[in-house]
């Protein structure tokens, strides 16, 4: 699989704080890869960085192998990197297709300025029925306001809208946070789908059910740093939970210890 | 859910679907299984919600529906072609100006000088045709001066960082009036150019010019709402400001749009009322900016911003002329009328939150079923 969306060295300070020390980073097409950490840990600023948010003081960012600078979430936007914030960033008075093209709505005709003209209305809605339908995504009233919906429902537009419009890599911070057990479901179908689809995901999430479940690959980061990578499964939760809280040594979870006849000695 | 599922049957050619999504991850199935199934048994609450919902949406304009209704049987005067165009006439320059606050309380904001707005563009327009300006030039100028108050509103609210629009339009309030009073030296400028005088007082047979003015006005904005992208970054920028900037809304133009486009509805409003004085007064559209934020609200607006449309500003414009009209036929004591507006200002603001509330358990509702 191709490298998506690759960063090198990426390093930020806020003041006296370094929230990013020299992380390197790389996800491929076709790929869920989980961005684990602590509160602190970096994650936030390293997505806002990817995003277009804030802007790397040292380090590179590549997208499709070419050398990038995202100086605006718009910029971010125009190289197909879409993230979906926890406060979702939905219009609860708009419909599912007018949140979709919330300022980059279809409309003619070009010779006038982009203010005065006539949205493409129908068009919008086609694309935006067509998305829906792609993944599998059924609403119970696809013409109602966003405002009348499910927190499962509104979490499951914002991530398409974002897959929708994402030529590269779709970034999600803790999307299943909020929702109960089957509306988690659905949001991981939907992220399963968009794998499938082709596209680079990279989840922040805390829910470690959700991520051995989805991730192909977790990167675990603490202090700004990445400090260990893992293929997430039952067997390798425990150690990556020891490299969130870092205290590897405490915490491990090797499986001579499994094996041994004096039972667990892990905490 | 029907109409999403046809649109993209025949949207969506079979072999654009990915290969992967087709195999319906088993899970998916189930799960939809069982909201049909829920579907079954829970859709009769689901529809009365939807149902009073929709009855709360049309609420406004059955209740101006009903007031009429009751008026006429009340009073023979009423329904009269004389009374239906005074009434007309009583709210057109309230229903235009209320079309103008519409745009602003739809950012989540609040203009309080339209009616002060209001004085200076009338006294300003009697001064330039006094001075011997032709009719296009004095309502060019008074559109102008409208236009201009708007802007130093949302100029100041913008680009001078205010937490809320409250205060600069408070403080444009006092100063344009103050400026009418010096301009006219308190006294009203008598005498306009015959085009305002013609729009603000004339007629063709009962039905006044104003109203022409009023109906012209409120097709253009709905059209620009509903069908440009401006509208619709108008009510991105209400529903959600923070997500609007973040996808590219131009936020800051469109609210300095609406300020400037609200005073300007001011000065299409100034040309009603000179035109009914025939003359410019410093004193005119005195209280104006508060009936039409009355009107945006009982005529179903909220005031979170986001929800409102140009009927509903028409209708509560409407809903107030009806009752200060019907009043002083059926010689209701005059005192009492604010009094009755205050108290359908309470209602539509309770049956505001009567929709949200509504709206959540439909939320609810919905998750139960999915």
């Amino acid at each position: 699989m191709s490298v998506a969306l690759a960063v090198r060295g990426a390093t930020k300070r806020f003041g006296a704080v370094l929230a990013l020390d020299n992380v390197d980073l790389e996800v491929h097409s076709g790929e869920v890869l989980a961005l684990l950490g602590d509160n602190g840990a970096g994650k936030s600023t390293l997505i806002k960085c990817i995003s277009g948010v804030h802007r790397l003081d040292a380090g590179e960012i590549e997208i499709g192998g070419v050398p990038v600078t995202l100086s605006s979430p718009a910029v971010a936007r125009a190289h197909g990197v879409e993230t979906v914030y926890q406060d979702l960033a939905l219009f609860d008075n708009l419909d599912p297709s007018a949140n979709f093209y919330a300022g980059r709505e279809q409309a003619g005709p070009k010779w006038l300025p982009r203010p005065l003209r006539v949205l493409r209305r129908q068009a919008m809605q086609h694309a935006t029925t067509e998305v829906l339908d792609r993944l599998q995504v059924t609403l119970p009233d696809g013409a109602a306001n966003v405002g009348l919906m499910s927190g499962g429902q509104r979490q499951v537009i914002a991530v398409a809208r974002a897959a929708a419009f994402a030529s590269n890599v779709v970034i999600l911070d803790e999307p299943t946070a909020a929702l109960g057990v089957r509306e988690s479901r659905r949001v991981l179908d939907l992220i399963l789908r968009l794998r499938s689809e082709g596209h680079a995901v990279i989840v922040i999430s805390h829910a470690m059910d959700h991520v051995t479940e989805v991730a192909d690959r977790a990167m675990v980061m603490r202090r700004g740093r990445v400090v260990g990578e893992e293929i997430p499964s039952p067997d390798s939760q425990g150690r990556i939970v020891a490299l969130i809280v870092g205290s590897a040594n405490e915490f491990a979870d090797p499986p001579h210890h499994r094996t041994s006849p004096h039972g667990s000695t892990t905490v | 859910m029907t109409s999403l599922a046809s649109a993209g049957d025949e949207a969506v050619p079979t072999a654009a679907r990915p290969a992967a999504s087709i195999s319906t991850p088993a899970t998916t199935t189930a799960g939809s299984t069982t909201a049909d199934h829920h579907g079954a048994r829970g859709d009769g609450r689901y529809r009365l919600l939807r149902v009073a919902l929709q009855v709360i949406r049309l609420g406004p304009v059955l209740i101006l529906v009903g007031l009429v209704a009751a008026m006429w049987r009340l009073s023979p005067v009423f329904l009269t072609t004389g009374n239906a165009g005074n009434v007309l006439s009583q709210s057109a320059a309230i229903a235009v100006l209320a079309v103008g606050q519409l745009l602003v309380i739809l950012t989540r904001g609040i203009d309080l000088s339209v009616g002060s707005t209001i004085a200076l563009a009338s006294v300003v327009g009697a001064i330039v045709f006094q001075h011997g300006a032709n009719g296009p030039v004095v309502i060019m100028v008074m559109l102008a001066v409208g236009a201009a108050v708007g802007f130093v509103n949302g100029g100041f609210f913008v680009w001078g960082r205010l937490p809320h629009p409250f205060i600069i339009t408070l403080a444009t309030l006092s100063a344009a009036r103050g400026l009418a009073l010096q301009l006219s030296g308190g006294q009203p400028k008598r005498g306009v150019t015959s085009i305002v005088k013609t729009l603000g007082g004339g007629s063709v047979r009962w039905v006044p010019y104003s109203a022409f003015l009023m109906i012209g006005v409120a097709v253009l904005v709905a059209i620009m709402l509903k069908r440009l992208v401006w509208g619709r970054w108008i009510y991105a920028t209400g529903g959600n400001a923070e997500a609007a900037r973040r996808t590219g809304v131009p936020v800051k133009s469109v609210l300095i749009s609406v300020y400037a486009l609200c005073g300007l509805l001011a000065g299409v409003a100034a040309i009603i009322t000179s035109g009914r004085l025939n003359a410019g007064s410093p004193t005119s559209g005195n209280l104006a900016e508060l009936d039409s934020i009355a009107a945006v609200i009982i005529g179903g607006a909220s005031f979170l911003g986001g929800r409102g449309t140009v009927v509903n500003a028409l209708v509560g414009a409407l809903m107030i002329g009806v009752i200060r009209n019907g009043m002083n036929l059926l010689n209701v004591n005059a005192f009492l009328q604010p009094i009755v507006i205050g108290a359908v200002i309470v209602l539509a603001v309770e049956t505001d939150v009567i929709r949200a509330r509504l709206e959540e358990r439909f939320r609810v509702r919905q998750a139960e079923l999915s």
